[in-house]
């Protein structure tokens, strides 16, 4: 059972996050970096399936800069086999679209039976990149799961996922691809002796050109769609605070649903 | 500019609120560009749901009344609704950021080879075309303007409760449009065998108009018993905090927040919540925020537009009485 797990490297979930002073990325001073948390979820279910069927290997892939390779170290820390780095200036600024293709390209130099990614990564929220390779690799995929069951002979495998006021259960030929959403399992942490042993583990870096994917066909002045202004939003303050003993409050509260937010 | 499709989701055979919201913002931008406005829907036993759709702005609708589409299926609606725009000049299509429109939309881009913009809360475009949308992003705290390039087979999802719906024109005929050939369903590697319904809500918490929430403050999975009550009288549904869920107490699909659903309903009712950042994330979208909790420095009274500092035990069910009264007065 070959498995590979896509990781995006992605500010940790408590950061303030503030706009940069041209209002055209974030400030990133200070932030602190952590591995996408629903990657997280793809990673733990990739491991238990290895340890399930008892062979195979877990390869954890990651486009980003230098930084990036934290992130991949931290999967390896946790128990995947090996890591792919794919780094190149020519990225900077690429859309859902070149990110796919990239990943696609490495993706197709292995043969992998389940290919994992999360709901969304939580700085852009997009959700986009592992339907996107789906079709790209011409692959079924499921989308949002929060189970994984499969099948003995690791052909087949049903998949669910959660959708308004109930569950699709879903029938899938392998190789697929599955979009993590939490309640699939509870991540482990990193050991001790697995942050040793990651030292000794596989890590290949690979460039736009190892891929075979021309500089000028990624990057931001590919982008079908750009980032133009990020801002705050808009603040909230409190309000009213209603006083008096309970039954007064709750008195006021509903004259003022009923009239200034006209609830009812 | 090109024509604008709508996909226009439903389940059970009922079209969803979102795909009139759809509609409707597909309408607004087509004014602006004299664009037409195709709706397409999928499923079983529909037709009649596709004379609401012109009613409700659709130049024409695609209607694919199947029962061998009536589950969703990523490979057979991106297929169908790929060929549709394909058919003719396409420059935009919309459809819910629901757990369907969240796999469809990108499985839609990927195949049209067009830019994709998810969970949008506004939406506009230039004479040409191109969109530029307004997305939330980094769990809400940050409000993005993203900019399309192109003017051909843009797809964007669009975030529920946010946009409004058209009047419906009684008088209106609808225009069927017809497809040529469907997806061979022999060929699909991923099939819905079933669908558990959850015991759960008649209301779906992302399309809720009210919701009431509740947390820690509860202190035992029975004391939920407090917010349903609440939530039955106002028609609304019910959701969880993380710790909540954590506790075991309500299943995860009640979750509000950074890791649970992302709600922006008329009014959100936090009881017993403190408001960390992480729950913020989900829910201070709300037009109207109430919170019902014992100590004045919790954080959710800096977002709330009412707040009582009290006991979650005493407040709700006063409430509850005070609305039932005023209800039954009406
Ligand atoms: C990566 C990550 C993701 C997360 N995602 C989410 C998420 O999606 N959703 C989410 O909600 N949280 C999320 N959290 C957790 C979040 O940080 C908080 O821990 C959680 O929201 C706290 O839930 P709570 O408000 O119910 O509990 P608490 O913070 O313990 O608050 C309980 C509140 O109840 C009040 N209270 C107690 N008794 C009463 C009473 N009798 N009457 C009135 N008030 C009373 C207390 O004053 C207190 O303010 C996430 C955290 C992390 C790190
Ligand atoms: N730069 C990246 N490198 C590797 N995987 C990525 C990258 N960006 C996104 N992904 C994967 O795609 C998922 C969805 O990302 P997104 O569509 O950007 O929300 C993430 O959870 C990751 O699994």
């Amino acid at each position: 059972m070959n498995i590979a797990v896509c990781i995006k490297q992605v500010p940790a979930t408590e950061s303030k996050i503030r706009p940069s002073a041209d209002g055209k990325d974030i400030d990133r001073t200070g932030l602190s970096f952590v591995v996408n948390p629903y990657d997280e979820f793809g990673l733990e279910e990739a491991l238990k399936i290895k340890e399930q069927v008892g062979k195979g290997t877990v390869t954890v892939i990651s486009i980003g800069e230098d930084k990036t390779i934290e992130a991949l170290r931290t999967c390896l820390a946790v128990g995947a086999d090996q890591a792919i780095h794919i780094k190149d200036p020519a990225l900077s600024g690429s859309d859902t679209h070149a990110i796919a293709l990239v990943l696609t390209a490495a993706l197709q130099k292995e043969n992998y039976d389940i290919i994992f990614f999360g709901k969304q990564a939580i700085d852009n929220d997009s959700g986009a990149v592992g339907i996107h390779v789906a079709e790209l690799m011409n692959l079924p995929h499921v989308a949002v799961i929060n189970k994984l069951e499969v099948s003995p002979d690791d052909k087949k495998a049903v998949a669910h996922r959660q959708i308004e006021g109930g569950t699709e259960v879903i029938n899938i030929d392998l190789p697929a691809i599955f979009t993590c959403q939490k309640e699939l399992n509870v991540p482990r942490y990193a050991s001790l002796p697995g942050i040793m042993k990651a030292k000794q583990k596989p890590m290949t870096i690979y460039s736009l050109n190892d891929l075979n994917i021309a500089t000028d066909a990624v990057g931001a002045e590919k982008a079908m769609i750009t980032l133009d202004q990020l801002s705050p939003p808009e603040k909230r303050t409190a309000g009213t605070a209603l006083e008096g003993n309970a039954g007064e409050a709750v008195t006021a509260l509903v004259r003022l649903l009923h009239e200034e937010a006209k609830i009812f | 500019m090109g024509q604008i499709l709508v996909f226009s989701e439903q389940r059970d055979g009922k079209l969803k609120r979102v795909a009139f919201e759809a509609l409707g913002a597909a309408r607004q931008l087509a004014s602006q560009t004299n664009a037409t406005v195709a709706a397409i829907i999928v499923g079983k036993n529909i037709a009649s749901e596709a004379e609401t759709l012109s009613k409700k702005g659709a130049d024409k609708v695609f209607v694919i009344d199947d029962p061998g589409f009536a589950h969703y299926s990523s490979e057979a609606y991106g297929t169908i609704i790929a060929d549709i725009a394909k058919k003719e000049d396409t420059s935009l299509i919309l459809m819910g950021a629901t757990a369907m429109g969240k796999d469809l939309g990108p499985k839609v881009a990927a195949k049209l080879g067009g830019p994709f913009a998810g969970d949008c809360i506004k939406l506009e475009c230039d004479a040409e075309g191109k969109i530029t949308a307004t997305r939330p992003m980094y769990g809400g705290k940050i409000i993005s303007i993203v900019r399309s390039h192109t003017n051909k087979y843009q797809v964007a999802t669009l975030r529920p409760n946010v946009f409004s719906v058209n009047e419906a024109d009684e008088n209106k005929k609808t225009v069927f449009e017809n497809i040529d050939t469907l997806p061979d369903l022999s060929e699909m590697k991923a099939v819905v065998k079933e669908i558990l319904s959850s015991a759960n809500t008649k209301i779906d918490l992302t399309e809720a108009d009210i919701i009431v929430s509740g947390g820690r403050g509860l202190k035992a999975p029975e004391h939920f018993a407090l917010i349903e009550a609440l939530a039955e009288t106002l028609g609304a549904a019910v959701g969880a905090s993380r710790a909540a869920v954590d506790a075991g107490w309500k299943p995860h699909s009640y979750q509000v927040g950074l890791t649970g659903k992302t709600v922006s309903p008329s009014l959100y009712i936090a009881c017993g919540i403190s408001g960390a950042i992480q729950h913020q994330a989900g829910m201070s979208s709300s037009k109207y925020i109430v919170a019902i909790n014992k100590d004045p420095n919790a954080p959710i009274f800096k977002i709330a537009n009412y707040g009582i500092v009290g006991d979650l035990f005493e407040i709700v069910p006063l409430l509850t009485e005070a609305i039932k009264t005023i209800k039954n007065e009406e």
